[in-house]
């Protein structure tokens, strides 16, 4: 079982840069196919800096930690026990190349399921760039098995 | 670009649908390293088969980013405000994916139209993948 206590632990801010590497290696292995995530000019004449970094290109951040998966075995979760639940994202302003990302997360809830069998685990995020302008926020739910 | 306009689009109308490939050991291992999440569940099948799997599993996020290529396909990305999903059931090798989406609402909100577009991702079975929505609105 989960401590409960732990409801509102943060964790330590984390920083990303956003390059066109990262963005263009990301929008190939999902399959995308739209120039302004590989041409500069086609970015550009869509109105962005730099190429735009898809939708989802946020959940790269947490992994360029040195070990992503410290804060679940900190909480004595084993990689192959959990799954994603559910996975939210707000969006207020564009990530493109050439940005710095601020990662700040806290774990917001923890609940369980069918008498304890599930445990849920709901982490909260927020991102913010160089210009201190948060881009977006993202809600993940874990559930483990 | 876009052959589907959410801003005139009426309550009920679908978007058009976005068939994938079956997903194969490639496509995990190009998104393991596109995005950081090796989790062996997803690349090493001896692994998954200890976690109890009949073999590896797809990323719930690349799922969900072929969902996010489903709305950026004919919605400007800058008008997505809000993408939420709920994974219902794993994603296996070889099987075959299909994205859909329609108009579940339109509001007025201090004149600007705000358009919710409700989600799904099944297998070529009905098994359904993920459910979600998005929140559209071109003027914030």
């Amino acid at each position: 079982m989960i401590d409960r206590s732990l409801i509102g632990k943060t964790y330590p801010p984390f920083y990303s840069e956003v390059t066109e590497e990262k963005i263009r290696l990301f929008a190939k292995a999902i399959g995308e196919t739209n120039p302004i995530h590989f041409l500069i000019e086609s970015a550009r004449k869509e109105g962005y800096p730099s190429l735009l970094a898809p939708l989802t290109f946020l959940t790269t951040v947490s992994y360029e930690q040195e070990d992503p998966y410290k804060y679940l075995k900190d909480l004595n979760i084993e990689l192959g026990q959990f799954l994603h639940a559910n996975q939210e994202y707000t969006y207020f302003s564009p990530v493109c190349a050439g940005d710095r990302i601020k990662m700040e997360s806290k774990l917001s809830d923890l609940f369980d399921k069918r008498g304890g069998r599930l445990q849920f685990l709901v982490f909260r995020s927020t991102y913010t760039n160089q210009d201190k302008v948060i881009v977006a926020k993202s809600k993940s739910t874990l559930v483990v098995r | 670009m876009p052959d589907w306009d959410y801003s005139i689009a009426e309550i009920g109308d679908q978007l058009p649908p976005l068939t994938l490939r079956p997903i194969n050991q490639d496509d995990l291992v190009l998104y393991a390293n596109a995005s950081g999440d090796q989790n062996p569940i997803h690349i090493n099948q001896n692994f998954a088969k200890k976690s109890g799997l009949p073999n590896v599993i797809a990323h719930g996020m690349l799922i969900m980013s072929y969902l996010g290529r489903l709305l950026t396909n004919f919605i400007p990305q800058s008008s997505i405000k809000n993408f939420t999903v709920q994974f219902s059931n794993m994603t296996h090798l070889n099987q075959q994916v299909i994205c859909t989406g329609k108009v579940l609402e339109k509001d007025s909100i201090d004149g600007k139209e705000v358009v919710t577009i409700s989600l799904k991702v099944e297998d070529l079975q009905g098994d359904k993948k993920i459910i979600g929505q998005a929140i559209i609105n071109s003027d914030l």
